[in-house]
């Protein structure tokens, strides 16, 4: 990232987290790393490391992939998920997950990386 | 004022050793000759992009191919709603008097010219390149996604979205340059493949091989005039993660744009021609548009309300899902059927009044939206 502060890693660069930005300005949440808040552009929102709980939002079990990679994973479940931290975020979840179900996260391996892995949460 | 005084359509499917320009080339030839117009006439020409041959210059390397020296002249890039984004574009030139004529033109060899594979993961890349593209995700799977959500928010089955597949099926039948002639039922539907639940084989359009074009033109050419009554488009996000509820999805804030910048009401429209890549699009988008009450689409579709003789025909020709689609063509082949159909020339598939069109494009997730009116005048 441009901003001055250092990037806290996450699955996008291979470690086991899910990290999300709020703005100290506005409060503002945001999910895709920038170097500014893009509800207000203050600069420098700060990082922040997500408890991995959330809600299903929509899912889409995939069953047609377009390399051999991904192929060898089919059927995989895409799914949105709504943090309980306020950010929508897109990972692979269990095939049988409904729209609707409390579920936390986990890495799992994809495709030659770590993606994050939604389950209905336990109670 | 601007007119739609050409246009020209391919058939969809294959084209054995046809490269992208050469069914641009086609369709340019066919659309300009319909518009009563010589080559060397066109002063402007506007072109979508092609995944099987990229390049920074298209719209050049065509006119240069072609054989016109354009006064204006670029490529447009909206994914799916390219082709309205550049109607509307060539419109505001003309009425603008940057130019008299403008050609719109695409064309790909997207079939033939590259595996499915690669077709599938090109498009894919329309995905956010850090937190979803390594996830695996296809179109179809954004799609999918949107379509889980709306069936959950409003109750539509996949029997629901099903009836879309088999309409456009029934309307290509009727036309002897779609893709598929092969009649489809609902059972057909529920029955194909899965390719990213709830969305089946049959709910996706195909890929195809493809070229269309039209001439925008200050005044019209032929007895029969088909007017830009009015367009507007919305761009609210790119990707599915970032999209906004569906209660906020810009079909609805363009289509409010576009009757406000003509007066023009719904309940005016005659033709409907809307974006249809996958069922799904083509009743939300519907649904977005005012052409059906929420979950409401589908039951229209079962009435014969969408049909050639029902109140409001839509997508005539077989729309993407069974005309098929090659890229920014595929969505022009929508404004080419409308444009015969308000001119009186669709043959066995005309309807009794295309007075008043509506045309809806659709371009990445349900990002980029284009609405525009047409208008026949006499």
């Amino acid at each position: 990232m441009s901003g001055s502060k250092r990037a806290l890693a996450d699955w996008t660069t291979g470690a086991e987290a899910i990290v999300y930005q709020s703005c100290a300005a506005c409060g503002g949440l945001q999910y895709f790393r920038r170097s500014f808040c893009v509800a207000c552009g203050a600069a420098d929102p700060a990082q922040k490391r997500a408890s991995g709980a959330g809600i299903v939002y929509a899912t889409s079990l995939v069953c047609r992939a377009a390399t051999p990679e991904t192929r060898v994973h089919i059927p995989y479940n895409i799914v949105l998920v709504d943090t309980d931290e306020g950010f929508r975020m897109m990972a692979h979840g269990d095939n049988d997950l409904s729209i609707g179900d409390k579920v936390t996260a986990r890495f799992a391996p994809f495709a030659g990386r770590l993606v994050p892995y939604f389950a209905r949460t336990k109670s | 004022m601007s007119f739609i005084t050409g246009v020209g359509l391919t058939a969809f499917g294959r084209h054995e050793g046809s490269s992208s320009l050469d069914l641009m080339r086609k369709a340019a030839g066919l659309a300009i000759a319909d518009a009563g117009l010589k080559r060397s006439e066109i002063d402007g020409i506007l072109c979508g992009y092609s995944t099987v041959a990229p390049h920074i210059m298209l719209a050049t390397v065509f006119a240069e191919h072609f054989g016109i020296r354009p006064a204006y002249a670029h490529a447009v890039q909206v994914g799916g709603a390219t082709g309205l984004a550049m109607t509307m574009l060539a419109h505001h030139l003309v009425e603008a008097g940057v130019v008299r004529h403008v050609l719109v033109v695409a064309g790909e060899n997207r079939l033939t010219g590259q595996s499915r594979d690669a077709s599938i993961l090109a498009l894919a890349q329309v995905g956010h390149p850090d937190y979803e593209v390594p996830l695996g995700p296809t179109i179809p799977a954004y799609y999918g996604l949107v379509a889980s959500r709306y069936m959950h928010e409003y109750g539509v089955t996949e029997e629901d979205l099903a009836e879309f597949a088999v309409l456009m099926r029934k309307h290509a039948l009727t036309h002897p340059g779609a893709q598929f002639h092969d009649a489809v039922t609902i059972a057909d539907v529920m029955a194909s493949k899965p390719v990213a639940l709830p969305l089946k084989l049959l709910d996706c359009c195909p890929v195809s091989d493809g070229g269309a074009a039209f001439v925008v033109s200050r005044e019209r050419t032929g007895q029969i005039g088909v007017r830009v009554l009015g367009c507007a488009q919305a761009h609210t996000h790119q990707h599915v993660t970032a999209a906004p509820a569906l209660s906020e999805l810009g079909a609805e804030i363009s289509i409010a744009r576009a009757k406000a910048a003509c007066g023009v009401d719904i309940s005016d429209v005659r033709y409907a021609a809307v974006y249809d890549s996958f069922t799904i699009t083509l009743a939300m988008l519907l649904e977005d548009l005012g052409l059906a009450g929420r979950g409401e689409a589908a039951a229209r579709v079962r009435s014969g309300h969408f049909s050639r003789d029902g109140a409001m025909p839509l997508n005539t020709h077989g729309g993407l899902l069974s005309y098929g689609h090659c890229g920014v063509g595929g969505a022009m082949a929508h404004l080419v059927e409308t444009h015969l159909q308000m001119t009186g020339r669709a043959s066995n598939r005309q309807v009794r009044d295309a007075s008043i069109a509506l045309l809806h494009g659709d371009g990445g997730v349900l990002s980029s939206h284009v609405s525009m009116f047409l208008e026949r005048m006499r």
